[in-house]
């Protein structure tokens, strides 16, 4: 998923017989897997936690457009031109479906842009890192995409309807996404001596920052322990790092790439793999502002919506014209 | 006129013309795919990427038959990636920089007019294989027109602002609008043989459009001056040797690769 550690409203999971009668039943729901839909009652907690969460994913799709859309104009051929198009279109589809799903819990895209341009909104730390070569695209959609179908997978199940039902087409346009990303790699690492490298070099560059997608250890956290009490967060960062290593070193050892851990090693006892940990003070780095992109990366989404304003008024104003032309001919008629 | 593959037609025109309509939907495209993530909207984000995307389609095919019809062993992407800008053969107009999004959209619009009109005669060419891509891309482009025309018209008839904007950008792009128009020896060899319709007749129905469109939006149709040209010919501006050093960066880096 693109949210990282979201915080929760609420000081401690309540347990039933504490609730109040609205808020049991409501949990209860829950509890049995049933959809919670917009005009339901939701303690203010769980709704206010939810417009984090899909604005911060929100946020992170659009985000997500500028590192990939530095090499569109450099694509090395036709055909990869136009996928990275298509999955860059994608991108913003589901920046689009996730602004909706949002905005059925009483909050404005505009108003989510706003958070985002102050700063006040996150997006996922992953994109504050640099594209540097064309075999950056290739990883980001195997290992970028890869750990958010992680994430994402689970969500479809989510107690929030609008968002588990938004997730499940998100779900496969990324599988297609990962697909796309490896065979760019996989063709690349058949190919000659440099882009064999630059491969490798890819991998050395993104494994960490796409470990840290799942967030530092929550196995203690209240907030993700009421997260899961609502089914908005289904698997611990742990849980979900752990498949995504386990998954990853395979294909990795397939396209004759090397994983920068030392650490790594299979381990038969737990049918996974031992793996060494990302460098969390770059992580709460990144996610404080200081990443090697961060004032690029908000920067551009601030400069398109300023720039933007212009055309955004002026359509405004062509609309409210044509309604007074359309009202005062029906007056006239 | 028959469907027999490639009448008596001189070669070399023919393969011009493949070049002209391939180029100016990769150059049009390259230039609508510098907007991705930068756009007003979200909305305008996912439109502009989607008409890259049917652009450089197009591309794919235009110059596929072009290399095809050469019978070099050129394909589509040698063709774009390994040519030099005086080899290419796109207009002057496409490649004028995007400037704000209004120029942007007035570019779009101004091309689109004549891209219709020119795919929809190209239904009927006596070349099937020709025929058949005017047949699909003429579905995509008629699309690109109503969103290019819709949008010229709110913004123009929008505020004060978008106004300003919208003139200014069509009196910079309008002496760009009549190379689209003027023919030359090419042009009358497809024309003479079926293949192709004649530039010139495309001008009427595109005064047509472009005139209507300018009215409904409130804006006053530039008069038409020295226009500029080149492009057909391979006499591009300064801009085109910055599209190909960008676009053709690692297939020129790394000669040989496959990717």
């Amino acid at each position: 998923m693109y949210a990282q550690m979201v915080k929760t409203d609420g000081a401690c999971v309540k347990s039933l017989e504490d609730m109040e009668p609205q808020e049991r039943a409501f949990q209860e729901r829950i509890d049995a897997g049933q959809k919670i839909e917009p005009k339901e009652w939701m303690p203010e907690g769980y709704r206010k936690t939810l417009v984090r969460q899909i604005s911060q994913h929100a946020h992170s799709e659009i985000v997500g457009q500028l590192p990939e859309g530095n090499w569109i104009t450099r694509a090395p051929t036709l055909e990869r031109k136009a996928i990275l198009l298509a999955k860059v279109q994608d991108e913003a589809g589901h920046g689009l479906y996730l602004y909706c799903a949002a905005e059925t819990l009483g909050i404005s895209r505009d108003e989510m842009y706003e958070q985002l341009h102050c700063g006040k909104a996150k997006y996922s730390s992953i994109f504050n890192y640099p594209t540097l070569s064309w075999a950056d695209i290739g990883a980001i959609g195997w290992l970028v995409d890869g750990a958010a179908i992680m994430n994402q997978v689970p969500l479809q199940r989510c107690s929030y309807g609008p968002y588990a039902r938004a997730m499940v087409r998100i779900c496969k346009e990324e599988s297609f996404h990962q697909r796309q990303g490896f065979d760019v790699l996989a063709k690349m690492v058949k190919g000659t001596p440099a882009q064999k490298a630059m491969v490798q070099d890819a991998l050395d560059r993104w494994w960490w920052p796409s470990l840290m997608m799942f967030g530092p250890s929550d196995d203690a956290s209240v907030h993700s322990a009421q997260s899961m009490a609502w089914k908005i967060k289904q698997n611990s960062n742990d849980e979900l790092r752990q498949k995504f290593v386990d998954q990853t070193v395979p294909q990795a050892d397939y396209l004759g790439l090397t994983v920068p851990d030392p650490e790594l090693k299979w381990n038969e006892a737990k049918g996974g793999y031992d793996f060494g940990q990302p460098d969390w003070k770059e992580f709460f780095e990144v996610i404080a502002g200081n990443g090697p992109c961060n004032a690029e990366r908000l920067g551009a989404r601030r400069k398109a919506w300023d720039d933007g304003a212009w055309f955004r008024e002026g359509l405004a104003a062509h609309a409210t014209k044509a309604e007074q032309r359309r009202t005062a001919g029906q007056a006239a008629g | 006129m028959s469907s027999a593959p490639f009448p008596t037609v001189d070669q070399a025109a023919l393969f011009e013309f493949l070049l002209r309509m391939g180029d100016n939907a990769l150059i049009l495209g390259h230039r609508l795919s510098e907007w991705c993530g930068h756009a007003p909207a979200l909305e305008e984000d996912i439109a502009l990427a989607n008409t890259a995307l049917d652009l450089i389609g197009q591309t794919q095919l235009w110059l596929g038959l072009a290399g095809e019809m050469e019978g070099k062993g050129r394909t589509a992407d040698n063709l774009a990636y390994l040519r030099d800008a005086t080899e290419f053969r796109n207009v002057l107009l496409v490649e004028r920089p995007n400037g704000d999004f209004g120029k942007t959209l007035m570019r779009q619009f101004l091309f689109d007019a004549w891209h219709l009109s020119m795919l929809q005669a190209l239904r009927s060419s006596a070349d099937k294989r020709i025929a058949d891509i005017a047949e699909k891309a003429a579905k995509e482009v008629a699309y690109h027109l109503d969103r290019s025309r819709d949008l010229v018209i709110r913004l123009g008839d929008g505020t004060a602002e978008s106004h300003r904007r919208m003139r200014e950008a069509l009196d910079d792009l309008w002496p760009y609008t009549g190379e689209l128009f003027i023919g030359d020896a090419a042009d009358e060899e497809l024309a003479a043989a079926g293949l192709g319709p004649a530039p010139e007749s495309l001008k009427a129905e595109w005064d047509g459009v472009v005139g209507e469109t300018l009215t409904e939006a409130t804006l006053k149709k530039p008069a038409d001056g020295y226009m500029q040209r080149g492009g057909k010919r391979g006499v591009h501006t300064e801009h085109m040797g910055f599209i190909l050093a960008e676009m053709q960066f690692l297939q020129r880096a790394y000669p040989g690769a496959t990717w």
